[in-house]
C-alpha cells in the first residue's frame, strides 16, 4: 500500500500491546481521568474485587458533575444524594492513592477544562475518562475518548483497554471563518450538515486552514462536540500553538524531557498521502453563527434562519421525530430564530466556559444589561478560569450586566433532579446537548456560542452577536 | 456475568432513533454510588406519569402487561447516545433485558452492554420493523429468539436474520467473562511494553 500514515495510526500503533481479534486491539492507556458521578463506582467495584490501580500517579480525579455551583458551597448538593457521590469519590480516590482536585482546591473544575489546563493531557498520549465529552481533549493532539465505568475499572487495573479500532475520517475546513463566527458555530454547522451519526465509528481528524487558525481553547470547543457527531473521538494534529500552550503547565514535561517530547510531538501529523476511510471538505466561509431549534444537536440552523419545515431538512429524521421536536420546543416551521423570546441564558460547560469564551461574552456584555425577566448564569469551567477572569475584572462585567457569577462545575449543563431552569423554560445555552429535559424538566434548550448567549441575554430573545442591541 | 448462548423471550418494540442514556436512566434516578437499585428508574421519564412519580404511565409500552416480562428490546438508530453513564446498561440488565436489537448503537453504550451481559444486536431497520410486526397483538405468545452462537435473530413465525458482532465481544458474552481477567492473562506483555515505553516517553510516567 502506498501513502503515508494517519495521525491516528501513529498514536494507535505506538500504544498497541497486542491484537485481540480482527476488530480490536489491547492498547496502553497513559492517563485516566475520573469524576465523582461515575468514578466512585468504578473505584469501589475495583476495590471490592481485590484489584488495585496499576499506575495511580497517572490517574486523576475531579469533582465537577454534581457539585453545587452557588457561592459559598459545601459538600451539600442540590442534586438528590449528590453528597454521597462526592464523599464516596473522595474516600475512594484517597484510598487508591490517586491525585484528587477537590472542592475548595485551586485546581477544581470540569475535567475537560482542568486536564488541558494542568498539562495532564499531552500530544500523542492516550487518555480515557468515563465521560462522553472526553473527545474534547483531542484538541491537543491526544487520543482521548469516553468510556463506561467497567472499562474505567479495566483501565485502572491494567493501564490498558480493549478497544475496537475506529475507522478514520478527515474533515478539512478550508478558508477562514468570518469574524464573529466561532468554533461552536463550526461544530453546530458540521452537525447540521453531517448529522448526529455522521461520525459514527470514526476517529475524526479536523484539519485545514480554518482549524489551524483556531487557538487551543477554540479547538477544545470544536472537538468537544465530536460525541454529538457519534464519533469515537476527534483529534487535531498538535502544532506550535499547542506546545506553547502546554509549556510550563504542572504535569507537562520539563527540561530535557520537554525537548525530547517536542521532537516526538512534531512528528504527530497525518503524512502526505495518508488514506482515510472517509474524507469531507468544508468551506469555512459557509459557516454562519448557528443555533439549534430542536432536541438533537444536528437540528441546528443559521441564526438568521427559520425553523425548517420537514420537507426542507435532508431526510435524516423520520417525520415523526421532526414533529416531536417541534412540539417539544413549541415551535412551528417558518418561525424566525432571531427574535424568539427566551427565559434564561447559560454560559458554562466543557464546551464553552474557558477564559477566551468568557472574555468574548464579556465584550458583548460590557455596559449592557440582561433583559428584564431573563435568568442569566455564568459558570466558569474551572476555579482557575474563574480566578483569572476575576483578575481581569470579567466577573464585574457579568455581574453588572445581571448575570449570576458562579463557582465552577457542570452545573446546569445537565439536570439530575437538582437546580434547573424550570418547566418548559426556553434557554439559550453555550452547552453541547439540547436533548429533551437535558437542562431541566421539559426545558427547551437552544445551543449556541457564548457570544450568542450573551447577546440574547441582553436582547431577551435569540440575537445575533454581530449586531447586538 | 451470566453467559448468553441463546434466548427466546418476549420482545418489546420501542422503535425510535436517538434514544439517549438519559432517557434510559435519567440522571436524577442515580441516587446511590452503586451499580444496582436502578431497574425502577429505567425509562423513568416515559414510564411514569407525572414525571418524577412512580405512577405507571399506561401509554408507555413497558407498562403494557402483554410485554411483561420482556427480555429483548427493539429500537431504532443511534441507541444509547448521549452521556456515557454505564447506569443505562446496568438499569436495562437489572430490569431483565438480555439483548437490545437496534439499527445502530452508540459505541460507548455498545461496549457497556457487552461488559454487562447484554447482547447488542445490530440489524437493518426493515428487519427490526418486521420483527416488531411479527409480535402481533400477542407478544407474550410470539416470542423472539436471539441466538448468539448462530448470530441470528428469529421470530415465532420462522423469519430469520443474521447479525455481525466482534469476535471478542461474542466470546465474552458467550462465556460470561470479565474483560479484566482476560487482560490479566497478558500482564507480562503489558509490563514489557510499559517498560520500553518509559524509555521512549518518560514524560508519560509521572
Ligand atoms: S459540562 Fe456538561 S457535557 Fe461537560 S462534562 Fe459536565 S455535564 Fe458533561
Amino acid at each position: 500500500m502506498t501513502g503515508g500514515r494517519t495521525l491516528f495510526d501513529k498514536i494507535w500503533s505506538s500504544h498497541r500491546v497486542s491484537a485481540i481479534d480482527d476488530a480490536s486491539d489491547l492498547v496502553l492507556v497513559d492517563r485516566i481521568l475520573l469524576h465523582e458521578r461515575t468514578g466512585a463506582v468504578a473505584l469501589r467495584s475495583l476495590a471490592t474485587a481485590g484489584r488495585r490501580v496499576l499506575a495511580p500517579r497517572q490517574s486523576f480525579v475531579v469533582m465537577d458533575h454534581v457539585v453545587d455551583t452557588r457561592p459559598g458551597r459545601t459538600d451539600a448538593t442540590m442534586i438528590p444524594s449528590g453528597t454521597a457521590f462526592i464523599t464516596a469519590t473522595r474516600d475512594a480516590a484517597r484510598a487508591a492513592g490517586l491525585t484528587l482536585f477537590d472542592l475548595g482546591d485551586a485546581e477544581q473544575g470540569i475535567g475537560h477544562v482542568v486536564s488541558p489546563e494542568l498539562g495532564i493531557v499531552l500530544p500523542g498520549a492516550t487518555l480515557v475518562c468515563p465521560d462522553s465529552h472526553t473527545c474534547s481533549q483531542g484538541a491537543l493532539g491526544a487520543l482521548a475518548w469516553g468510556i463506561g465505568s467497567t472499562a474505567a475499572e479495566h483501565a485502572l487495573a491494567t493501564s490498558t483497554l480493549r478497544v475496537k479500532r475506529p475507522k478514520t475520517m478527515r474533515i478539512t475546513i478550508d478558508g477562514e471563518l468570518d469574524s464573529g463566527v466561532t468554533a461552536k458555530d463550526l461544530a453546530l454547522h458540521l452537525l447540521s450538515r453531517f448529522g448526529s451519526s455522521g461520525g459514527a465509528g470514526h476517529i475524526v481528524e479536523y484539519a485545514g486552514a480554518a482549524v489551524r487558525a483556531l487557538d487551543v481553547e477554540a479547538r477544545l470547543t470544536l472537538c468537544n462536540m465530536a460525541t454529538e457527531f457519534g464519533a469515537f473521538s476527534a483529534i487535531i494534529a498538535p502544532d506550535e500553538k499547542v506546545f506553547d500552550y502546554l509549556k510550563g503547565r504542572r504535569y507537562a514535561p520539563t527540561g530535557a524531557e520537554w525537548d525530547a517530547a517536542l521532537v516526538s510531538w512534531r512528528l504527530l501529523r497525518s503524512d502526505e498521502g495518508a488514506l482515510f476511510d472517509a474524507e469531507h471538505r468544508v468551506d469555512a466561509r459557509d459557516v454562519a453563527p448557528m443555533v439549534t431549534w430542536g432536541v438533537s444537536p444536528q437540528q441546528a440552523i443559521a441564526l438568521d434562519g427559520e425553523v425548517p419545515d420537514f420537507a426542507n431538512v435532508e431526510g435524516r429524521d423520520p417525520r415523526e421525530l421532526h414533529d416531536r421536536a417541534l412540539a417539544y420546543m413549541d415551535l412551528r416551521p417558518g418561525v424566525r430564530m432571531a427574535g424568539l423570546p427566551i427565559d434564561a441564558a447559560f454560559i458554562g460547560s466543557c464546551t464553552n466556559s474557558r477564559l477566551s469564551d468568557l472574555r468574548r461574552a464579556a465584550a458583548l456584555l460590557r455596559g449592557r444589561k440582561v433583559a428584564p425577566g431573563v435568568k442569566a448564569i455564568c459558570v466558569p469551567g474551572s476555579t482557575a478560569v474563574r480566578a483569572e477572569a476575576e483578575a481581569e475584572g470579567i466577573d464585574r462585567i457579568f455581574r453588572d450586566a445581571g448575570f449570576e457569577w458562579r463557582e465552577s462545575g457542570c452545573s446546569m449543563c445537565f439536570y439530575a433532579g437538582g437546580e434547573n431552569f424550570g418547566l418548559r423554560q426556553r434557554v439559550i445555552s453555550s452547552t453541547n446537548r439540547n436533548f429533551e429535559s437535558r437542562q431541566g424538566p421539559e426545558t427547551r434548550s437552544h445551543l449556541a456560542s457564548p457570544e450568542t448567549v450573551a447577546a440574547s441575554a441582553v436582547a431577551g430573545a435569540i440575537a445575533d452577536p454581530r449586531s447586538p442591541l | 456475568m451470566l453467559p448468553f448462548k441463546s434466548l427466546t423471550a418476549i420482545a418489546v418494540p420501542l422503535i425510535r432513533d436517538n434514544i439517549d442514556t438519559d432517557a434510559i436512566i435519567p440522571s436524577r434516578e442515580m441516587q446511590s454510588v452503586s451499580k444496582t437499585g436502578l431497574a425502577g428508574g429505567l425509562f423513568a421519564g416515559w414510564r411514569y406519569r407525572p414525571v418524577g412519580s412512580r405512577e405507571p404511565n399506561p401509554d408507555f409500552i413497558l407498562n403494557d402487561p402483554r410485554f411483561a416480562p420482556a427480555k429483548i428490546l427493539l429500537s431504532g438508530g443511534n441507541f444509547g447516545c448521549g452521556s456515557s453513564r454505564e447506569h443505562a446498561a446496568w438499569a436495562l440488565a437489572e430490569y431483565g433485558f438480555r439483548a437490545v436489537v437496534a439499527a445502530s448503537f452508540n459505541p460507548i453504550f455498545r461496549s457497556n452492554c457487552v461488559n454487562n451481559g447484554i447482547v447488542p444486536v445490530e440489524l437493518e431497520r426493515d428487519a427490526i420493523t418486521a420483527i416488531a410486526a411479527s409480535l402481533g397483538d400477542r407478544p407474550d405468545s410470539r416470542p423472539v429468539t436471539v441466538d448468539l452462537e448462530a448470530c441470528s435473530v428469529s421470530t415465532a413465525s420462522g423469519s430469520r436474520w443474521t447479525f455481525g458482532i466482534d469476535a471478542e465481544a461474542r466470546q465474552m458474552l458467550l462465556g460470561g467473562m470479565d474483560a479484566i481477567e482476560l487482560t490479566f492473562m497478558r500482564q507480562e506483555n503489558i509490563a514489557e511494553m510499559r517498560a520500553a515505553d518509559r524509555n521512549e516517553r518518560p514524560w508519560i510516567y509521572l
